[in-house]
């Protein structure tokens, strides 16, 4: 009986040493990606894997997170940011090859409601709505929640707003506080609640560029990543038209082509 | 560098959250376990694994289940709209009702152990002595269920300090009425201001250790005692 389950462990264990070795012949690129940018990155990966025949192995989360797991050794060869910072950073602390930054998407920042008609195209709810709640992501953590409280101090609405505010640690979060209802609107990123160039459910004002800093996403290849083809490959297939119109359709800025 | 006003202010709410689930946790938590340690109900084992069930099940699971449930369309978020709560989310009273559930295994598992541990015995003495059932176990059974009771305190303040997941899915992080220090941590280490986060976090492994320490001290001289 032991014996057996001896003999049934090592088979399974060459058989995991065997898949490994396999796919380590194929180049496979390590990508961490901020968490705003996950369903075209989806897309993308899945262009690329067919353009190229290399291997994407995709890890969400938090820019910051990610961050700090770099910092650690984590084995991503590439990062996606949700801001231009992280990627600065990086670069300056030797952990980004210099050179390879690159603005891969632009956010778009939209007050969104579930509740069909509740925002207006204009976005005179923030100033004429009785709500009691509205979600924005950290300002401190995430460039969306940043972008929010600048476009609501630029409205001259923040003082008034400020005491309904409940934070996101992350723009995901914030969209899930709306989504379950829990606040009757709040600020998200276009590109959680738009696909295929329309808005998925509820009601939203997409808010002018011209309330807030660009939302501007950097890229950068990691030191981690230096002589790895797939990596300078999937850098250059992020700025291709097949990678732009996915991006332009998630509803972010459409870039020129 | 020193504790900043936000810090001290979540480390407060920290307590106040934390030592508010205690004496709840130990009211409902007592009659609970008591059943759970004398029932022949075959309901028995389900009810004990409905407790323990937080235990195992990742706090993000919880969180985002009560985030949907205390919600304007769940069933908890129309029972309190119905009562005039309002929304329990975003709430104190959210957090505290999150951490009720989320330690509700370290109160009753303890106590349940002690009441065990008396078994029946005692109880049917005193009745045989004419003390009434609740005389009895206030007389009797409590005091010598000390021990589970001082592990189940400290075990279940312990725990919901150090809870994350539950605060961060339903908290929404506003200062004074929601933000803990572990989300406060987080928040931290997200925002690179690592100086800050080694405070807190530092501060937390400091307290757990003490806590650890302290309760096995207590263990050891029970036991020598009931020896």
């Amino acid at each position: 009986m032991n014996s057996r389950f001896i003999v049934r462990k090592v088979i399974v264990q060459i058989a995991f040493a065997c898949s490994v070795a396999i796919q380590a012949n194929a180049a496979e690129v390590n990508v961490a990606v901020a968490a705003n940018f996950a369903a075209p990155m989806q897309q993308i990966a899945a262009a690329f894997t067919q353009d190229t025949g290399h291997a994407v192995v995709l890890s969400f989360a938090a820019t910051g997170s990610l961050y700090a797991q770099i910092v650690n050794g984590a084995p991503y060869q590439m990062l996606l940011s949700a801001d231009r910072k992280t990627p600065a950073r990086l670069e300056e602390e030797g952990l980004g090859l210099g050179g390879t930054r690159f603005t891969y998407a632009v956010g778009k920042l939209a007050l969104w409601s579930k509740q069909p008609g509740l925002v207006d195209q204009e976005g005179e709810v923030l100033r004429t709505g009785h709500f009691e709640k509205i979600a924005l992501a950290n300002p401190a953590l995430a460039p969306y929640g940043a972008a929010a409280v600048e476009t609501l101090t630029n409205l001259e609405l923040l003082e008034q707003l400020q005491p309904k505010f409940v934070q996101g640690e992350s723009i995901a979060q914030a969209f899930q506080f709306v989504a379950t209802g829990n606040a009757p609107l709040g600020f998200v990123a276009l590109s959680q609640i738009y696909e295929n160039g329309q808005l998925t459910e509820g009601s939203a004002w997409i808010v002018p560029a011209s309330l807030h800093a660009p939302i501007k996403q950097d890229a950068v290849i990691l030191a981690n990543g230096k002589d790895n083809p797939a990596a300078t490959s999937f850098a250059a297939f992020l700025q291709s038209e097949t990678a732009i119109r996915i991006i332009c359709s998630f509803g972010y800025v459409c870039q020129q082509q | 560098m020193t504790i900043d006003s936000p810090a001290l202010q979540a480390i407060l709410l920290t307590i106040e959250l934390a030592g508010l689930t205690t004496v709840l946790l130990l009211i409902l938590a007592t009659p609970l376990a008591w059943w759970l340690a004398h029932t022949e109900s075959r309901w028995r084992t389900v009810l004990g694994a409905v407790v323990a069930l937080p235990l195992v099940l990742p706090p993000t699971v919880l969180g985002f289940y009560l985030l949907v449930a205390l919600g304007p369309h769940g069933p908890l978020g129309q029972l309190t709209q119905a009562m005039g709560l309002g929304l329990l989310t975003f709430t104190f009273s959210g957090l505290l009702l999150g951490s009720l559930i989320y330690s509700l295994p370290f109160a009753v598992q303890p106590l349940q152990h002690a009441f065990e541990a008396i078994g029946t015995r005692p109880m049917e003495v005193a009745a045989t002595l004419r003390a009434r059932p609740l005389n009895a176990f206030l007389t009797v059974a409590l005091p010598m269920a000390r021990p589970g009771f001082i592990t189940a305190a400290i075990l279940t303040f312990a725990h919901t300090v150090g809870e994350f997941g539950v605060v961060l899915m339903i908290g929404g992080n506003i200062p004074g009425k929601t933000r803990v220090i572990s989300t406060q941590i987080y928040g931290h280490v997200e925002a690179m201001e690592y100086a800050q986060a080694h405070w807190l976090a530092g501060g937390m492994v400091v307290f757990s250790f003490v806590v650890l320490t302290g309760l096995g001290l207590l263990n050891r001289r029970h036991r020598r005692v009931l020896m």
